[in-house]
């Protein structure tokens, strides 16, 4: 047998309490595509940064090529023709496409942008990408920057390529022309690891697939011989079942109506074009589109944190006067019981705050409640268990920073306490991008609790397969215009997704 | 036109050390790096400068001036470098915090000048001064050029020190726009993490940039010390730096971290603090013309708030520790 790309032996990793990885061995091959599956927290990225050079393991041995090796920065990395893609962009926003390529490179030689641009145009022409060389990278979108991101790994070149989360904040089509080029690299006998949530995408594109619990490796599998629900029992543990149980909507109470709702942002450009439609208590709305088609301006006028034109009228549920809460300001709409939580595409800054521990971050919610001038620390703190028990929050304790806690974990916080402060309608967006598939499955069925509980659930999604049995009813945006309205029970995931990329389509009633 | 003439001249001598200071703390700034002990570090450049050149000519019968000007340029920049270097050591090995390391650092500085200048002075019986070889050293101009009526006084006139600090702000403004190195050490000063998965060796480049910085901020020092423009030249004077430190800090801010705008910007804030003595107003006492530099600095904070222009922020690292396992 060839020898491995690289060989993992006993990779050991802790951080104070917590032991990232325990003992993992693994082994990477020339001219194969691994995938390293795992739910939020079980050391997937720490692991592969222990490749790259960010973390420095406790014990183990690393062998590249059958020789033992030791890593102790990036750069030893690079020497030994490992190159990553990391989960959180590593690109200095100030600086041009251009420049962020050649960061780090030791070549000899003047600096010439000109050339870099000419050989970045060369590589995006080869592979189907299209990114402007002179561009800063603050004037970017989060998918072009992901594309930056794949660029420079190809332009710096690898023999051994990680991505960790690629394919996150991609759309479809980028998704796929990234699979043809890492199916390039695997033909030029190049090893491939990709980390990523999404099965089908494992199943598509892995050649093997290897599975991480708690910090432990717990199988090899070969993709061809297994399937996605043998995968997820050996991630979680046990068998689990995933499917979200859609419950019929018990008479429907109007709690939002929106009327001509426009919006206009900094720039000047026309984000939402006159959108109508109502929502119901006991119904989940579920509200697709291509991402950047004004979801988020649509929530952020509703919570009262976008400037909107037009017309949100509220009905109480005590029955009392509908009344337009379009102009008030954040704190009276709360109050109110309209909730948000919006998972932006960078996935950091999500209204949590990093240096605060957990508990203090539910307090965020509920500082002001209560009469007297002292906080209350011992709900929250309360709270705080009950969402890391019920969402499996992967963490040592309370009290620790949420910084600290893995990316998916952290969302589960922010998610897990706006559902907690049991709101009339519960706005979410993205509230399971980059979430494991199984925890995306119990916010499904948080999503539906919360819908039996009579509140008006708006989730706004990207998975349309997801979003075609979760939702009673789909509203497709397009442009910052309302494309059609269509029932989840009847329709499809083929007419939602011609709907997202045309205007004029069926028209549903509101 | 006479005093306009004089006023100018006197713009360019009292713009010079803080453009030097302003450059120093500019490159220190690039690489993440906050050291308010710019003061202390001018203090430090001075008095090792002055004791330089000092003892060079106690040692010497017939001491040279080129060679004077180069042991004063060099003490002063070893020894402000020293300085930085315990900064250094505080801030990216130990990572202290950076605002306390700078204001140590300055306080330290300014006894450390302070000491030395009268232990100095209590040598050489009673007060230390160099002999007027030296002091041409610093304060002479180009040779024949300087003769040209007008324009020689306003080009030409000046000391060495004043062309020097221009040329390094031209030096600085290529080395951080056009080279590897240069770009790379933007890199570590927006975002570390970012820079050393790239590959960057970001200590080093902290080190040599905060290090290198300090030096330059002690040529400074140096300037102040023994130019006679202020008075009195090649002579310690009792806390002679005395805010020019803290001007240069202000002044990084005014030039939004762009060496060839700091030349202006120094320019500027050093006519601002002499024109009460060219052009006094009898009813603006001076105490208010010394703070037209910090209102001056303030406006342009606010301008910058308000342009929202993304490259004129000051580097988005700056003032925080960095540790590659730390999330
Ligand atoms: N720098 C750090 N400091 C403290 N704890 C850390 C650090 N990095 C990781 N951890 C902890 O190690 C564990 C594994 O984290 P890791 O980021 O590797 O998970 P992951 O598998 O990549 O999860 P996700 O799918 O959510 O990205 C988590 O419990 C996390 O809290
Ligand atoms: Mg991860």
């Amino acid at each position: 047998m060839e020898t491995a790309a690289i060989q993992l032996k006993n990779l050991t990793k802790t951080f104070g309490s917590v032991v990232a990885n325990d003992k993992v061995n693994l082994e990477i091959r020339h001219g194969e595509i691994l995938a390293l599956l795992g739910e939020n927290g079980s050391g997937k990225t720490t692991l592969m940064n222990m490749l790259s050079g960010i973390y420095y393991p406790d014990g183990g041995e690393i062998f590249v090529n059958g020789k033992e090796v030791i890593i102790d920065s990036p750069s030893d990395a690079f020497d030994l023709g490992i190159g990553m893609i990391h989960q959180h962009f590593k690109l200095v926003e100030v600086l041009t496409a251009a420049e962020n390529m050649v960061l780090g490179i030791k070549e000899k030689g003047r600096l010439n942008i000109k050339a870099i641009g000419e050989k970045m145009r060369a590589i995006c022409e080869q592979y189907g990408f299209n990114i402007d060389p002179d561009k800063k990278i603050y004037d970017m979108s989060v998918s072009e920057k992901q594309t930056v991101e794949i660029v420079k790994m190809l332009y710096r070149g690898a023999e051994i390529l990680i991505l960790d989360e690629p394919t996150a904040v991609l759309t479809p089509q980028e998704t796929e022309k990234l699979f043809a080029v890492l199916r390039n690299m695997r033909k030029d006998g190049k090893a491939v690891v990709i980390i990523t949530h999404k099965l089908n995408e494992v199943m598509e594109l892995s050649d093997r697939v290897s599975v991480l619990r708690k910090g432990v490796h717990v199988g090899d599998l070969i993709t061809a011989e297994t399937n996605p629900q043998e995968l997820t029992n050996l991630m979680v543990g046990r068998s689990i079942t995933l499917n979200i149980e859609r419950t019929q909507c018990e008479n429907p109470v109007k709690r939002l109506e929106i009327r001509n709702l426009s919006c206009v942002n900094d720039d000047g450009v026309t984000v939402l074009d006159n959108i109508n439609f109502d929502a119901f208590g006991g119904e989940v709305l579920g509200i697709a589109g291509i991402s950047g088609c004004g979801q988020k301006e649509l929530l952020e006028g509703i919570a009262g944190l976008q400037k909107v034109s037009g017309s949100i009228i509220f009905y109480p549920v005590d029955g009392s006067e509908p009344q337009n809460i379009n102009g008030k300001s954040p704190m009276d709409i709360i109050k109110h019981g309209i909730s948000l939580s919006f998972v932006p595409e960078d996935r950091l800054g999500m209204g949590l705050i990093g240096n605060m521990d957990l508990a203090d971050n539910m307090m965020l919610r509920s500082y002001n409640k209560g009469k007297l001038p002292f906080v209350d620390k011992k709900t929250p703190a309360e709270l705080a268990e009950k969402v890391v028990d019920e969402l499996e929050v992967v963490t040592p304790g309370i009290n620790v920073p949420v910084r600290n806690l893995s990316g998916g974990n952290v969302q589960k916080i922010l998610v897990g306490r706006e559902i907690a402060s049991q709101p009339t309608v519960l706005m979410s967006a993205y509230a399971v991008r980059g979430l494991d598939i199984n925890t995306s499955y119990t916010i499904y069925n948080l999503m539906n609790e919360q819908k039996k509980r009579g509140a008006a659930v708006i989730y706004v999604g990207e998975d349309l397969d997801v979003l075609v049995e979760l939702c009673d009813r789909i509203l497709v945006l397009c442009g910052g215009k309302v494309s059609g309205i269509v029932d989840g029970r009847t329709t499809s995931k083929e007419e939602v997704g011609l709907l997202m990329t045309s205007h004029g389509g069926k028209k549903g009633g509101y | 036109m006479d005093t306009f003439l004089n006023f100018v001249v006197a713009s360019v001598l009292a713009a010079t050390p803080l453009l030097f200071g302003t450059l120093g703390e500019i490159l220190t700034e690039k690489s993440g790096h906050l050291n308010l002990g710019v003061e202390g570090m001018m203090f430090m450049g001075g008095v090792a400068g002055l004791a330089g050149t000092y003892y060079y000519e106690q040692a010497i019968s017939e001491p040279n001036k080129f060679v004077a000007a180069f042991i004063g340029v060099f003490c002063a920049f070893l020894c402000a470098m020293f300085g930085a270097l315990i900064y250094s050591f505080l801030t990216i090995t130990l990572r202290a915090n950076q605002n306390v390391t700078g204001l140590a650092l300055t306080t330290f500085g300014t006894g450390f000048g302070n000491f030395f200048g009268e232990i100095l002075g209590t040598a050489a019986g009673g007060y230390v001064s160099v002999g007027t070889v030296i002091k041409a050293a610093f304060d002479e101009g180009i040779p024949v050029l300087k003769d040209i009526p007008i324009i020689g006084k306003l080009l030409f006139g000046y000391n060495f020190m004043v062309y020097a600090a221009v040329a390094l702000a031209i030096l600085l403004s290529w080395f951080l726009s056009k080279t590897k190195t240069g770009l790379n050490l933007r890199a570590v000063g927006e975002s570390p993490a970012t820079a050393d998965a790239a590959g960057i060796p970001v200590t080093l480049y902290k080190y040599v940039a905060t290090c290198i910085g300090g030096g330059i901020c002690g040529l400074g020092g140096l300037y102040i010390v023994m130019n006679s423009a202020n008075g009195t030249g090649g002579v310690w004077v009792h806390n002679s730096i005395s805010g020019y430190g803290w001007l240069a800090v202000a002044i990084v801010i005014f030039a939004t971290w762009n060496p060839i705008k700091a030349i202006v910007c120094s320019l500027v804030i050093g006519s601002l603090s002499i024109l009460p003595y060219y052009y006094p107003i009898s009813f603006i006492p001076s105490a208010i013309y010394e703070i037209f530099p910090y209102l001056a600095t303030v406006a342009v904070l606010i301008m910058i708030i308000f342009r929202k222009k993304k490259n004129n922020l000051p580097p988005a690292s700056l003032g925080l520790a960095y540790f590659r396992e730390e999330r």
